[in-house]
């Protein structure tokens, strides 16, 4: 074999190896879809159909009107942004102004508050569910979305502010003091010079912190009593009924929930793995 | 003079020594708050939620284990009453307990590995492809990465269904005498995957190992990428193999991303709870619990015993941060935390 032929047999080789992992990847994603749109008939067979000949929306439609456990998914659909966009807002202006300090001051008791940040991002949700559940029924906040907006701020804050003081840190300090010698003050500098250049890396943690809540489910399952109050994780759970499980409208319902995080994903996805690996190996 | 102050302004930021004495002509804006004072009025906000919304339940989650809080006590009709180890003692004698924690631990164990393996193997393969081809199999890899854990317990639950699922389909078209030889079997139609516990876990690897090797296999490539190709030509021209360049280059320079992956993986493995529950369909399967789902089961399903929920999670964590602490010791000591 010429080397010339081996090197183009290698790169066949590589880009079969690649696209069997593409189709890994993807199949179960694709399946999802293409089911929430097959007819019965097609679903509950024994035979491998992949590609909805009878296409049908009447999964998609039947899980907007009927819906599950007594309200359609829109309801469900609307919780869930609600509790996912309340986190976001109030998640990233904390995070914002903890990872400055972080990122742009040294003061004592910095190292400690970041090995902090490390170990509480250790602690286990369900380590927190107990006691969270009882204030939040002392606080009167049992089934109400604000609830679970409040306790969502706490778990994704720790590493929002470990991914975002990456991104402040990676602006360069001179412009800050470029604008500080123009003479402009704390805040104006922190708004017209930070604040925009730490923008791109402050929608990619927000996007973390969205979909961190968007995808909850202990919580949402034990805060909510009340079936119009379910978040889309659990409204989930109540199509795995008793008499058989409607996969069609369960795989449309699926889908629904799971499109916004794709597109969200990979519009961020550069920035949120270098957040990540950054964040933690460069400290 | 003015400009000195003015860049005094940045308070600590600037190591300078002496600039600070001119802090007092600080103009209007910074009225009233010393350049020391700063960070921390900017931390407090958060550092007050992560202590009300994770430390203080953290206390009173291990308070909360040595106490009874059943229903009366859920509705504040009677204080909680204190119960010593008890709690600890009824744990350690459930065998549901051992076989939690079997499961959590050997979950983990396997996970972990299958997903660091796999994430590398395609990590450095996304680097040798073209770069049209990589970012394909990225974007490809990425969804995967992006499903919601709920909707990927839902996806593995309809692939692995017993009648009309994609897998036992798959499983049927293997010649006859190959998955006899394999399995012991030939016919898979209705095969129920999740009613054992042993089959639910390993259904419940493949969904986790499905949606977590993508990120491994990103973060690897994004590593590999630092390093200067220079290396690997001399490596090359010095006749070492792959595996040999891997074992002496790549893995010790990529060492810190390796390890933070390890921890990562580590902390989502040992707590899956969406996917194992969607699988289960809600804690029902005894046999198939792990710790995280024990501890739901038991204080929150009736009759609620808190108090032996609490133990299991102070269980959890501790095993937990006994895992990871050695990993959070080597980031704390080997990155100087700038």
């Amino acid at each position: 074999m010429t080397p010339f032929a081996r090197k183009r047999l290698t790169r066949i080789a590589l880009n079969a190896a690649g696209l069997l992992v593409f189709l890994f990847a993807v199949f179960p994603v694709y399946w999802m879809v293409s089911t929430s749109f097959k007819a019965n008939d097609q679903i509950f067979t024994t035979d491998f159909i992949p590609f909805p000949t009878h296409f049908t929306v009447e999964h998609v439609d039947r899980v907007l009107s009927e819906g599950v456990a007594g309200n359609s998914i829109w309801l469900y659909m609307r919780n869930s942004a609600i509790v996912a966009l309340g986190t976001v807002l109030i998640g990233a202006a904390l995070a914002l102004l903890a990872a400055t300090a972080i990122a742009r001051f040294t003061f004592r008791g910095r190292t400690s508050f970041l090995i902090l940040l490390l170990i509480v991002q250790m602690i286990p949700a369900e380590a927190l569910l107990i006691p969270l559940f009882l204030n939040v029924k002392r606080l009167g906040l049992y089934d109400q979305l604000l609830g679970l907006i409040v306790i969502n701020v706490g778990l994704t804050l720790p590493f929002g502010i470990w991914m975002l003081r990456t991104f402040v840190a990676a602006v360069p300090k001179s412009l800050e003091e470029a604008a500080w010698i123009d003479g402009a003050s704390r805040m104006t500098t922190f708004w017209r010079v930070l604040f925009p250049l730490v923008a791109p890396g402050l929608v990619a943690t927000s996007i973390f912190s969205f979909i961190t809540a968007w995808n909850e489910l202990i919580f949402a399952l034990i805060l909510m009593s009340d079936s119009s109050g379910y978040t889309m994780p659990v409204a989930l759970q109540f199509f795995f009924g008793q008499r058989g499980t409607d996969w069609g409208a369960i795989m449309a319902g699926s889908t629904m929930m799971t499109i916004p995080v794709v597109v969200f994903f990979l519009l961020v996805q550069r920035r949120m793995v270098s957040g990540l690996v950054a964040g933690a190996v460069k400290g | 003079m003015t400009n000195t102050s003015t860049v005094a302004r940045g308070g600590g930021a600037s190591p300078a020594p002496g600039r600070r004495r001119h802090a007092p002509q600080r103009p209007a804006k910074a009225r009233g708050l010393s350049p020391r004072a700063v960070p921390y009025v900017l931390l407090a906000p958060g550092l007050l939620v992560i202590a009300g919304l994770l430390l203080y339940p953290l206390g009173q989650m291990i308070v909360i284990s040595f106490q009874k809080v059943g229903i009366p006590q859920i509705n504040g009709k009677k204080p909680a009453t204190w119960e010593g180890w008890d709690n600890y003692t009824r744990v350690l004698d459930n065998e549901i307990f051992w076989s939690s924690l079997r499961n959590t631990l050997v979950f983990a164990a396997v996970t972990v590995a299958l997903t660091l393996v796999l994430g590398t193997a395609v990590g450095t393969l996304l680097n040798r492809l073209s770069k049209k081809m990589s970012t394909f199999v990225v974007i490809g890899i990425m969804s995967a990465w992006a499903v919601p854990p709920v909707a990927q317990g839902v996806i593995w639950r309809w692939l692995f269904d017993a009648d009309a699922g994609m897998i036992n389909w798959a499983l049927n078209l293997l010649p006859d005498g190959l998955s006899e030889l394999l399995f012991g079997r030939s016919d898979w139609t209705g095969e129920p995957w999740l009613n054992d516990a042993f089959t639910i876990y390993l259904v419940l690897i493949v969904c986790v190992l499905w949606s977590s090797f993508p990120f491994v296999a990103v973060s690897v490539l994004a590593g590999l990428k630092g390093i200067p190709a220079e290396l690997y030509e001399a490596a090359r021209v010095d006749g070492a193999t792959p595996w040999r360049i891997f074992r002496k280059i790549t893995f010790p320079l990529l060492k810190p991303v390796f390890s933070v992956l390890t921890i990562l993986s580590i902390i989502w493995d040992f707590k899956v709870f969406s996917q194992l529950y969607v699988l289960m369909g809600g804690p029902t399967n005894r046999e198939a619990f792990n710790l995280s789902i024990f501890s739901f089961a038991e204080a929150f399903r009736s009759p609620p015993k808190m108090g032996v929920g609490a133990a299991i999670a102070v269980i959890l964590t501790l095993i937990l941060l006994v895992v990871t602490a050695v990993y959070i010791r080597q980031i704390v000591k080997t990155e100087d935390l700038r």
